[in-house]
């Protein structure tokens, strides 16, 4: 029993730490698509950027030697938010600006973005992968006796859940408890009245594009613990951060966090076979075993959580919470 | 909403001037690894591949940009300073080398594309290019229907041995084979197989499978990550599931699936002691990448290393660090592009000119001092090459910790796989040729 | 209705002939330089490379049929474009001997054909599947999708979404379709003759050329009349076509399969062009890149996908030889471009700006269409002397 409980909770913490590495990369773009209805395809770009931010802060603190080099970390996060947030507010005011209410455009658009990002970075620092190495007190992790091999909980994991965690009780805190959270919300809502009532509109959407770009920066920051940074890295991201965002629903902070989880922990028991396993012992379910098995390889996980994605998507178009309303459409 | 109007004129000035300034960073502050492209000659109508007038044309043809760049930009380093140095002694029968550089774009119709391109247009004496297989392929028909020539650097997964193509770079047999064998005897006898999902992975995973059979081991698992794909939880569970006790992982994954792999093992808590792991797609530049603390104490199977110690290697590795930088690093793919055109080199002479078919059949035989060692070319095409076991050392480099006593002789069919257990190839007698059964 | 307003009608109605005379003959002319002229001045390598750009054309075609017309912005058209050509290149794998399987299956251990395999034996059942079952698949897409309502912004993440499925699909299956390497088809015979002969490499192009114009009238007929009219409308304004009394989902999912029955005709003939097909058709850049084709020859017109596709796609050739990374920059620039600048893409552009220009260098004045009292207005008439008066 105890062994099912310690198997249980492994489970979960390897689901829940997948789909907080969603979660925290669809953040950003929960806010710039969910307040502003801006499709930014090059947020997985931002993403890069706040990557190549954290290893030019850990060159910079290598060079300083212990004990800074071990502390990079902590100081990349606040420079990949500042230094992605910036871009976002260029690209906001350059381009995104005359493009509100055609969201189509504004599709292309960032597309177009993010292969001139991308690049850019390639010509100005190299077409190759990037090394990005984590400190040494977030390589290993918290070790749990089972049997002769101790399964570890990765500090690399632990380490991003923990900044999810906060930056979700961040943006909820700032969305709702400050002044400028009070704008965005209000320019959301209704953005002629705000501006009768002597918002400025313009300011409100530069800050929350760069709100969310700063966002995709610190998510930046976190995946370089655990894969590479390169010209592409972005490109591995985009499309699930989009998929968390429209399952959860668009405009729904909490709708985004559950939709990540539960991508997380789908993507967790198909690829790893879990559900075959769990499945195995009972006899008349062995044809859906065979089905689960021939899904496992992580090839075709993917597979098959977009297909359960597209399927969930029939059942509720607009996502797990659907914005409230009585609109005829979307 | 209404927006105002941006501007036409302005947005076309800036956009021009952005991109006016991005084609003078790039012409200006160019760093070495830009491929150079000089000016296909127009016009020209001689139907022998380009040997008149005082250069001889030959074609690269990597992928400068898209995911394979990270890999094959080196490559062509590697290429490019061997022409350097073969024009600086002399050139190839008194003339000089002029590369045409083709980028394939990561896209393997568009190597196709380029490949027509380069024998068509540009009428080049020979192609040195591609990497993955997927690459190579697409361009087989071409060189096959044109009756052209490939020399192709990478190792592959075999089970190919094309009349118009050269391979420099290992068979299974010189390189997955031997590290199967040394794991089976020093590491363990049960095998996790980890692979990117495509053919080179799929194929060498057959290989090792029957082979594992046959000499006494156990595959326990074999799963495929897609390419480019970063989240490998889901396979650590199922290494810790098959595996609880510790065991051997073979690691045929790709890019940058290898830097979330070796990341995330070291977090999971599985390290070298228990779950050593040997790869057959990291060398030097991708233990720079994804950082040698990460590797320390895992094995990869090459050819080649850095740290070889012959007097070719050593003269080599200071000339390329002299000519590119001296934080740059050499590895197998490079070496092996090296050496093909040196290779190529001695069969034009041998032949007296760049034609194909001479120089084809001139080719078969050569012999060079390599930084590996000495290769030889056989007849099927491929070389003999050394086989060494490397273990990453803390500062990215390897300690060779084994290495066959002399070159080993290719086998581009599997004799473990039975469907081409038997067979050879041999392009030097016409009654045998791709395929043919060889007595026992 | 006046008798001056009857005129104003049979006078529109002539107009109209008159332009469906010219635009016949330009087609006519235009397919005569394509197959008679250009074939002769032209390299066999630049043919080919043409007839490839040409069959890209018909993509952009079906993309323009959708969204310039349509309003729905699909980012997996690459889906329906690798199925026609996977359906082609089948067909010639199995060109072998009897009981030999193409030789890619002894590589994973295959011994028998998978069954999906089975029909693209049939060479007459082959063209019917290219076009059929792109088509279909594309139907049930549209269906599952439209029937939701889901649309715009989520409609074009859903295709993204469905093109990484069948992405991830081919890529992975390696025993099924041989993977990432995808087939190939230059060395397998058609009619007794190779495929990649330049001969019948030649015949392809023709066949290309064939199938752009056929497909070009295809779109025509469907966006004139009634039914062009009404997937204008539903672009414009799908709830207003809703509160009228009309269904648009059916007509989504029409217009929707037939763009992805011509993206497999398409696909077919690229392959056999290029002489390969991988699951790369089926990425996300190239599906978009397509979207950027059409844009910049301009939505909803028909040439301008055309004019589009061979603009990027030469440009494309020429900047990747000479600065191969100045051209993903000039990509990026010419989405920004096509977006802010220059929505209406080369053609709106030409006909807003430059062509009444030549028409008032030449002296005509575009005809004023209004409504037929306001041409029997005296007043109307009388402003409208004074406001030509040449000066």
């Amino acid at each position: 029993m105890a062994d099912f409980a310690l198997q249980l909770f492994i489970g979960a913490f390897n689901g829940i730490s997948i789909g907080s590495v969603l979660l925290i990369a669809a953040l950003g773009l929960a806010i710039v698509f969910g307040l502003m209805g801006v499709i930014n395809l090059a947020h997985g770009e931002l993403m890069m950027l706040g990557a190549y931010a954290t290893f030019f802060v850990q060159n910079i603190f290598n060079g300083w030697g212990d004990p800074w080099a071990q502390m990079y970390t902590i100081a990349a996060i606040p420079v990949a938010f500042v230094v992605t947030a910036l871009v976002g507010l260029i690209l906001e005011r350059g381009v995104i600006r005359f493009l509100y209410g055609r969201p189509l455009e504004t599709l292309l658009a960032t597309w177009g973005v993010s292969l001139i990002l991308r690049q850019f970075v390639r010509t100005t620092v190299s077409t190759r992968n990037v090394d990005v190495t984590a400190p040494a007190w977030l390589r290993g992790g918290i070790q749990i006796p089972t049997g002769a091999v101790p399964i570890q909980l990765p500090y690399a994991r632990i380490f991003i859940i923990i900044l999810t965690i906060i930056c979700v009780v961040g943006v909820y805190f700032f969305l709702n408890r400050s002044s400028w959270g009070l704008r965005i919300r209000a320019v959301t809502q209704n953005r002629p009245m705000s501006a009768c009532l002597g918002i400025p509109t313009a300011q409100v959407d530069a800050l929350t594009f760069a709100l969310g770009s700063g966002l995709a920066g610190v998510a930046g920051c976190a995946i370089t613990l655990l894969g590479s940074v390169g010209p592409n890295t972005g490109q591995n991201y985009i499309i699930d951060t989009f998929m968390v965002v429209v399952v959860g629903g668009v405009g729904n902070l909490f709708g985004s966090i559950i939709s990540a989880m539960v991508i997380g922990i789908v993507t967790y028991l198909i690829g790893s076979g879990t559900f075959a396993t769990l499945l195995n012992p009972v006899e008349w379910l062995q044809p859906v075993v065979g089905f689960f098995n021939f899904f496992a390889d992580s090839s075709m996980a993917k597979v098959m959580v977009f297909g359960l994605i597209i399927a969930f998507l029939q059942v509720r178009p607009a996502g797990i919470f659907p914005p409230k309303g009585r609109a005829v459409e979307l | 909403m209404v927006q105002p109007n941006f501007g036409r004129r302005k947005f076309l000035l800036y956009g021009t001037a952005a991109l006016g300034t991005s084609i003078l960073l790039k012409a200006c502050g160019a760093p070495p690894e830009e491929g150079s492209t000089t000016t296909p000659d127009e016009g020209d109508t001689t139907s022998t591949p380009s040997g008149d007038g005082d250069t001889i044309k030959v074609g690269i043809l990597h992928s400068l940009s898209g995911t394979m760049a990270i890999s094959e930009t080196t490559v062509v380093d590697a290429e490019k300073l061997a022409i350097k140095e073969i024009n600086a002694a002399g050139g190839v029968l008194g003339k000089q080398i002029e590369a045409i550089i083709e980028d394939g774009e990561s896209d393997w119709p568009t190597f196709a594309e380029k490949a027509g391109k380069l024998i068509d247009q540009d009428q080049v004496a020979v192609v040195f290019g591609c990497w993955t297989s997927a690459s190579r392929k697409a361009v087989l028909d071409v060189f096959e229907s044109k009756d052209h020539m490939l020399w192709y650097p990478v190792q592959y997964e075999g089970q190919e041995c094309s009349q118009n193509v050269f391979y420099t770079g290992a068979a299974p047999n010189q390189q997955i084979e031997p590290a199967v064998e040394w794991l089976l005897k020093n590491k363990g006898k049960q095998f996790f197989l980890v692979g990117s999902d495509y053919v080179f992975p799929r194929t060498a995973n057959t290989v090792i499978k029957e082979q594992l059979k046959a000499l006494g081991g156990e595959t326990v698992g074999e799963d495929y990550l897609p390419l480019g794909n970063t989240e490998v939880t889901p396979i650590i569970t199922r290494i810790q599931q098959a595996l609880p006790d510790g065991g051997v992982i073979f690691n045929t994954l790709n890019g940058d699936s290898n830097v979330a792999f070796f990341k995330q093992m070291q977090g999971a808590g599985l390290g070298p002691d228990k779950y050593p792991v040997m790869s057959v797609s990291v060398a030097e530049e991708e233990v720079r990448q994804i950082g040698p603390e990460f590797l320390k104490g895992h094995y990869a199977s090459w050819n080649y290393f850095q740290t070889v110690k012959t007097p070719e290697n050593e003269k080599w590795v200071a000339d390329f660090k002299a000519e590119y930088g001296d934080d740059r690093v050499t590895n197998d793919p490079m070496e092996a592009a090296y050496i093909m055109v040196y290779l190529w080199k001695q069969a034009v002479e041998e032949a007296g000119s760049t034609d194909i078919e001479a120089v084809r059949a001139a080719a078969v035989g050569q012999t060079f001092d390599a930084p590996e060692g000495k290769v030889t070319m056989n007849a099927n095409h491929h070389i003999s090459k050394t086989v060494r076991i490397g273990e990453i050392m803390e500062d990215g480099m390897f300690e060779i910790v084994y290495e066959t006593d002399g070159p080993i002789d290719p086998q581009p069919w599997n004799q473990f796989v039975p469907d081409t257990k038997g067979y050879g190839c041999d392009w030097t007698d016409p009654a045998k040729g791709e395929r043919y059964k060889m007595e026992a | 209705m006046t008798a001056e307003g009857l005129s104003s009608i049979q006078q529109k109605k002539a107009i109209a002939t008159r332009r469906l005379l010219i635009e016949g003959i330009a087609i006519i002319v235009f397919g005569i330089i394509l197959m008679g002229v250009i074939p002769s001045i032209l390299p066999a390598f630049q043919l080919k490379l043409l007839g490839r750009f040409l069959s890209l054309a018909i993509v952009a075609l079906g993309v323009d049929l959708i969204w310039g017309y349509t309003g729905l912005l699909s980012l997996g058209q690459g889906i329906f474009f690798a199925l026609g050509g996977y359906g082609l290149a089948m067909h010639l794998s199995l060109q072998l001997p009897e009981g030999q399987i193409p030789s890619f299956f002894s590589l994973y251990g295959v011994e028998k054909l998978p069954f999906f395999w089975y029909p693209y034996y049939s060479f007459p059942l082959t063209l019917i599947l290219i076009v059929v079952v792109p088509g279909i698949v594309a139907g049930i897409l549209g269906y599952v999708v439209f029937r939701n309502r889901i649309k715009g912004v989520y409609f074009s993440i859903l295709t993204q979404a469905a093109l990484l499925v069948f992405f991830n699909f081919f890529n992975g299956q390696q025993k099924l379709i041989n993977g990432t390497n995808g087939l190939k088809t230059d060395t397998a015979e058609l009619f007794g003759q190779v495929v990649g002969s330049p001969r019948m490499q030649w015949m392809f192009y023709q066949y290309t050329v064939l199938a752009l114009i056929a497909v070009y009238l295809l779109c025509r007929w469907l966006t004139s009349g009634r039914f062009g009219r009404l997937l204008v409308a539903i672009r414009d304004d799908e709830n207003r076509v809703r509160f009228s009394g009309y269904d648009p989902t059916w007509f989504k999912v029409l217009v929707f399969a037939v763009s992805g029955a011509i993206a497999g005709i398409a696909g077919a003939l690229s392959t056999i062009q290029s002489g390969i097909i991988t699951p790369s058709e089926m990425e996300v850049a190239f599906s978009i890149e397509i979207v950027i084709w059409v844009a910049v020859g301009g939505r909803a017109t028909l040439v301008g996908a055309l004019i589009g596709t061979l603009l990027v796609q030469y440009a494309r050739v020429t900047l990747s030889a000479k600065f191969p990374e100045a051209w993903l920059f000039f990509q990026g620039f010419l989405f920004l471009l096509v977006v802010t600048v220059l929505p209406d893409g080369i053609i709106g552009w030409l006909t807003a700006f430059i062509w009444p220009k030549v028409r008032s260098r030449f002296g005509f004045t575009a005809p004023i269409m209004t409504y037929p009292s306001l041409e029997t207005d005296p007043e109307v008439l009388a402003e409208r002397e004074q406001l030509t008066k040449p000066k």
